[in-house]
C-alpha cells in the first residue's frame, strides 16, 4: 500500500528536478550581450562551399545571388521565406529585392577583377587539381577562410 | 517507484529542447508511407542501398556523401569537405526535421532530378541506420 505523501514525494522529485532545470535552463540560454539569433548565414551558405565573408561581393550582387538560389550554378539551394530573409540582412539585402524574381546571372567571387589580380600567380591547373576542384573552394588553400582570413601567412597550395 | 521517477527525472535531464532521432524520423516517414498505401511493408535498408547508389544523371548520392557513408564525403563541385552522413559515425545527423526535409528536398531534386517520396526518405534512413552505418 502506498501512502499519498509517499506519491507526493515522488512527484515532488521530478517537479523540482524540473523547476531547476528549466531555470538553469532559461539562464544558460540567454546570456546578456549576445546574439540570440544564430548565424544564418553561415548555417545556410556555408554548407556547400566556404561561407564566402560578406565584404567580397557587393549588396547589389548578393542581392541578384539570394534572387537567384533556385538556379544556384546547377543545384537547388532555395531557401524558406524566413531563412533567405535573415540571410539578407546578414548580407545588407533588401528582403524584399532577395525574393524578387530577376534574369541575370549569378555573380561570381572569382570573377571578380580584384581575385584574378590577386591570385594571378596561381595557374589554372592548380584551381582545378583534384585536391582543389574549384576556384570557389577557398577553403583548400586558405585555412582560415570560413573566418573571413585570406592573408599571405596562411595560404598553402595543395598538392 | 523512486527508481521509475529518478529515470522520468534523467530523461528529462538529457533530452535536448528538438528531440529528432534517426529512428524518430524514419518511423514518421514509414508512418506517412502507410496512409499512402495500405500495402506498404516498413523501411528497407536494401531498397534504401539501392537508391543511395542510384544515378539517372550526372550523381548518385554517393558521389558527395561517397560509397561508405561513415566516411566523411566531398562536394562534387565545390570540393568542400561534408561530414560523415550516416548517424552511425555522425551523432549529428538526423537530429533535425526541418533541416533533413530541407536536404531531401535539394538532394533528391538534384541528384535523382525529382522529390523523394516517404517511403524513399524511410528506406534511405534505415540503409544508414544499418549495421554497417550504410557500406
Ligand atoms: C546546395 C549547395 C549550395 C548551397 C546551399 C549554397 N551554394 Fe553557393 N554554390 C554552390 C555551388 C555548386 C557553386 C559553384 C561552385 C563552383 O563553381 O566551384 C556555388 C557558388 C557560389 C558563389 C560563387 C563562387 C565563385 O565562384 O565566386 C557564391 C557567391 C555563392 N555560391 C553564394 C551562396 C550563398 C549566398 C548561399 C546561401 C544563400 C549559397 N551559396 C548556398 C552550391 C551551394
Ligand atoms: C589554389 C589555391 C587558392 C584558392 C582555391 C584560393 N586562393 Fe586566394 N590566394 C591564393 C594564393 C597563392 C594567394 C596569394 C598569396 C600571396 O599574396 O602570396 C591568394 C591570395 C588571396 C587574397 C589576398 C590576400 C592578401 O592578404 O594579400 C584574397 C583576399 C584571397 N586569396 C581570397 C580568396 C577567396 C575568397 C577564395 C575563394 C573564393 C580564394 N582566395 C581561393 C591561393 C588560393
Ligand atoms: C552534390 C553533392 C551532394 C549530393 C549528390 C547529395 N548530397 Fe546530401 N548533402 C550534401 C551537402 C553539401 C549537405 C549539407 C552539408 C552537411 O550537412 O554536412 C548534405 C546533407 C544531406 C542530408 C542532411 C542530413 C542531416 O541531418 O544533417 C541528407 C539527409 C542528405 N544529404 C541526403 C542525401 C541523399 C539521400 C542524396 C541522394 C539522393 C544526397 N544527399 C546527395 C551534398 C550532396
Amino acid at each position: 500500500m502506498r501512502t499519498r505523501s509517499g506519491i507526493c514525494r515522488i512527484d515532488c522529485i521530478v517537479w523540482s528536478l524540473a523547476a531547476v532545470f528549466l531555470a538553469h535552463a532559461a539562464v544558460a540560454a540567454v546570456p546578456p550581450n549576445q546574439a540570440i539569433e544564430p548565424d544564418a548565414y553561415a548555417e545556410e551558405c556555408g554548407a556547400c562551399h566556404t561561407a564566402y565573408p560578406a565584404r567580397l561581393l557587393r549588396p547589389a550582387d548578393w542581392a541578384v545571388v539570394l534572387a537567384t538560389l533556385d538556379r544556384h550554378f546547377g543545384v537547388d539551394a532555395s531557401l524558406d521565406a524566413t531563412a533567405l530573409a535573415a540571410v539578407a540582412r546578414q548580407l545588407d539585402v533588401d528582403p524584399a529585392v532577395a525574393s524578387a524574381a530577376t534574369t541575370k546571372a549569378t555573380p561570381r567571387i572569382t570573377q571578380q577583377g580584384w581575385f584574378r589580380e590577386e591570385h594571378d600567380e596561381v595557374s589554372a591547373q592548380q584551381f582545378r587539381s583534384p585536391a582543389v576542384r574549384s576556384a570557389a573552394n577557398c577553403n583548400a588553400c586558405h585555412a582560415g577562410a570560413d573566418r573571413g582570413q585570406f592573408d599571405e601567412h596562411s595560404v598553402r597550395i595543395p598538392r | 517507484m523512486s527508481r521509475k521517477a529518478l529515470v522520468a527525472a534523467t530523461v528529462l535531464l538529457a533530452v535536448p529542447a528538438s528531440a529528432d532521432t534517426p529512428e524518430s524520423l524514419m518511423r514518421g516517414y514509414a508512418e506517412q508511407a502507410r496512409t499512402t498505401s495500405a500495402s506498404y511493408a516498413g523501411p528497407s535498408p536494401a531498397a534504401g542501398r539501392r537508391l543511395f547508389h542510384q544515378q539517372p544523371r550526372d550523381w548518385s548520392c554517393a558521389t558527395c556523401h561517397t560509397n561508405q557513408p561513415v566516411a566523411t564525403g566531398r562536394h562534387a563541385i565545390t570540393g568542400k569537405t561534408i561530414a560523415p552522413l550516416s548517424p552511425v559515425a555522425n551523432p549529428e545527423r538526423f537530429r533535425d526535421a526541418a533541416k533533413v526535409e530541407k536536404w531531401f528536398k535539394r538532394n533528391c531534386t538534384d541528384t535523382l532530378g525529382r522529390l523523394c517520396t516517404s517511403a524513399e526518405k524511410a528506406d534511405l534512413i534505415s540503409f544508414l541506420l544499418s549495421a554497417q552505418g550504410g557500406t
